[in-house]
């Protein structure tokens, strides 16, 4: 048997690295889709047969133009890729793009005519559109400090990848009910939201050190939101897709199809009981034969091998040059403090571009900035790049002794501020600035509440806080599971915003709940407000909003809301 | 209406049996619930269902059947993809499997790695258009039910 080039990566190829049947499979999409565009503008096919072949191709209509959504898999990107999407966003859309929560870009100023270019544009290095959209398993999200974080058992972009391969253009499962989103966690910690998604898959090692899978189901947010529940505790590597086939299997036959809003999967599993689903699950498990689906060793090794390391310098000393900067920096120090996390190798840490600058549009980077991140990340990070769930940008790898010149480079940029996992690092959906399904905005909500709470902040100290916003109840900025979340809803014509408090996305997963009636555009930041003034009153020594809340309940807040009233 | 077979239009040697009217004679593809009706004739058998039928219901059937057709009834309903390949897979199907309805040239090529045999396209398609469309993308990530490539799993890269 010959030796395949795909076999042999580079030693350290930051993402995966594609080979010369990935990059003809692209190709090969894209003349589908300029096929399937000039069938459209013939009318060969009609508006409902082209719809879900575009959204598949990551080509939403918005309110005021297309939106292309270009997929960066499980998050990880490299300089030159970056540098490419800060190309594009100049060269065909307005100089910007918008990072989003399931780690993707979207340009929101696309003409259709355009994006045959684009999508070639994005071929030349290896990326794509291809079901960012449409009712198809989408990106694989994961953890943005995987590779890197101490707490991992074992790498998650290894799995991730298996999964792009396996669920692009699959023959059984490109015509879903609804969408299909799954994230993959490597650590106990839970950094991504995992039990939000369709389905959430944990790595784990047994005694003898062999990966396995733990696997949730049937989670997700929009009108219903459910929280996933526990399938599989330790499915053996060489059955992870089998596992998965499975699961699919039984969605795409019994999955509603017949209104949207009953569609997902959570409402299939929760409607036949986390038990009934399971029995499906395992009665195709049963049929299914064992040899085709395996997930071989020698598959999972090849594709580690894209994963490997980079060449780690010795940590020589980085610990004490970063401890005088920070001695001699308090802004810096902040910055340290709030966005960096510690690394698994000695004199490296990660460090956490934030894209919520106060008052700014949470996710949103101009071209000038993704090229600033790019040369920054060449120059003090391999050249490896994340996007988080939480849109915000990652290096991943970063030595102690250079965090001081990244961060003066970030400060350049205008992309130094020190708040991830701050108040005032708000997760919010484009909202009725840009999307069609709409109701309220996001947007300019979400820069008056960041005003307000980084005022707070400065002057009472507000710790971990998780502020959520969405423009209507697709729930596409997490706002169920925010400590703070705000739902844009339509009253009699005007904008209004719904407030529910006590949700979490991680390992204490919980729904928010409602405090009450809604507030107007002007009045909500104001709302926000009160409820910090609340928490600030009533907290207790060390006690986040979050930690407040779970302990006093609603009634406190609920009175200086609405007493007044 | 027209059959698509390997990209090709091709004659139909099937009737399908109609509401009321005495069967034809040969090759007839009867409703799920007049299956009976035929089985004991001496001409090949066929059965037509809807994509909401499990294929488990046929199984009795399927050592009878020379034909299972599928109807599609929305091209964005995608139930008929695993009733086709459940019928492969786990049913050992041998016959024709054919997919009427709203289908369209893009899930051509899905539906034949599932394991579909023909396609019932309509009046005046363009056989060209589902030629171009089955062989626009040659690349495969995932096993498929028909012979053509046997490969398993990401195996086209190692193998």
């Amino acid at each position: 048997m010959p030796e395949a080039p795909f076999l042999r990566p580079p030693e350290h190829a930051r993402t995966y690295r594609y080979d010369a049947v990935d990059r003809a499979f692209l190709a090969q999409r894209i003349a589908e889709f300029r096929g399937q565009v000039q069938r459209r503008l013939a009318g060969e096919l009609t508006e409902d047969e082209f719809k879900p072949l575009r959204l598949m191709n990551g080509l939403y209509l918005q309110l005021h133009a297309y939106m292309l959504r270009v997929a960066i898999p499980y998050g990880v990107l490299n300089a030159t890729q970056l540098r490419q999407l800060a190309y594009v966003a100049r060269r065909w859309d307005r100089g910007w793009g918008h990072f989003t929560t399931r780690q993707n870009i979207q340009f929101n100023w696309t003409k259709l005519i355009d994006t045959p270019e684009m999508l070639e544009a994005l071929a030349a290095v290896d990326m794509h559109a291809i079901q960012t959209s449409g009712n198809c398993i989408r990106n694989t999200t994961t953890d943005e400090f995987a590779g890197a974080a101490p707490d991992e058992v074992a790498d998650p972009r290894v799995y991730a990848e298996i999964l792009r391969q396996w669920s692009s253009l699959h023959p059984e499962f490109t015509w879903l009910p609804r969408k299909f989103k799954i994230a993959v966690r490597g650590a106990e910690e839970d950094r991504i939201a995992s039990r939000t998604h369709d389905v959430a898959v944990q790595l784990k090692r047994d005694a003898a050190g062999a990966v396995g899978f733990t696997i949730h189901v049937g989670g997700g947010m929009g009108r219903t939101p459910i929280l996933a529940q526990p399938i599989f505790d330790f499915v053996p590597e060489a059955e992870f897709l089998r596992v998965m086939e499975a699961i699919l299997r039984v969605y795409n036959a019994l999955g509603q199809r017949e209104n949207i809003y009953r569609a997902r999967i959570k409402i299939l599993v929760r409607d036949l009981g986390r038990d009934g689903f399971l029995d499906l699950v395992n009665a195709e498990l049963a049929r299914m034969p064992v040899e085709p689906y395996r997930l071989a060793p020698e598959i999972v090794q090849a594709i580690r091998a894209h994963f490997a390391p980079p060449p780690f310098a010795p940590a020589n000393g980085g610990a004490a040059a970063l401890e005088r900067a920070t001695a001699a920096d308090a802004d810096f120090a902040d910055w340290v403090r709030l966005n960096t996390r510690p690394h698994r190798q000695p004199g490296y840490a990660s460090a956490v571009i934030s894209l919520k600058p106060v008052g700014g549009i949470p996710g949103d980077a101009m071209a000038e900035q993704m090229e600033a991140v790019a040369e920054l990340a060449e120059r003090h990070g391999f050249g490896e790049l994340r996007v988080s769930h939480t849109q915000n940008l990652v290096l991943p790898h970063v030595q102690l002794k250079d965090l001081h010149a990244l961060w003066q480079g970030l400060r350049a940029a205008g992309l130094g501020t020190a708040n991830f996992g701050q108040g005032t690092d708000i997760i919010a959906c484009p909202g009725l600035d840009y999307c069609a399904l709409a109701n309220a905005r996001s947007i300019p909500i979400s820069q008056q509440i960041s005003e307000r709470v980084d005022a707070l902040d400065r002057a009472h100290g507000l710790g971990e806080l998780q502020i959520k916003i969405s423009g209507c109840i697709n729930a596409c900025g997490h706002h169920h599971v925010a400590h703070i979340g705000i739902l844009g809803v339509d009253k009699h014509g005007a904008e209004a915003y719904q407030i529910t408090l006590g949700g979490a996305p991680g390992n204490d997963a919980a729904i928010g709940e409602l405090i009450g009636p809604s507030f107007s555009y002007d009045a909500v930041a104001g709302a926000v407000e009160t409820i910090l003034r609340t928490h600030i009153a009533q907290r207790q020594p060390g006690e986040r909003f979050l930690d407040t809340y779970r302990r006093i309940g609603q009634a406190p807040f609920k009175e200086a809301l609405y007493a007044a009233a | 209406m027209p059959l698509l077979e390997d990209g090709r239009l091709v004659p139909d040697a099937w009737v399908s049996a109609t509401e009321d009217a005495p069967l034809p004679e040969g090759a007839v593809i009867m409703p799920l619930d007049r299956l009976e009706q035929a089985a004991t004739r001496n001409a090949p058998l066929g059965v037509s269902i809807g994509n909401d039928v499990s294929v488990e219901a046929l199984a009795p059937w399927l050592p009878r059947l020379s034909l299972v057709q599928v109807v599609v009834p929305k091209s964005k309903d995608g139930r008929a993809f695993s009733q086709i390949r459940a019928l492969r897979e786990y049913h050992g199907f041998a016959g024709e499997i054919r997919v009427a309805g709203h289908v369209i040239p893009d899930h051509y090529a899905m539906l034949l790695r599932c394991g579909a045999s023909t396609v019932v396209v309509p009046d005046g398609a363009d056989p060209a258009v589902w030629e171009a469309s089955r062989h626009v993308v040659s690349i495969a990530y995932q096993h498929a039910q028909s012979a053509e490539t046997p490969l398993a799993l990401l195996r086209r890269k190692v193998a």
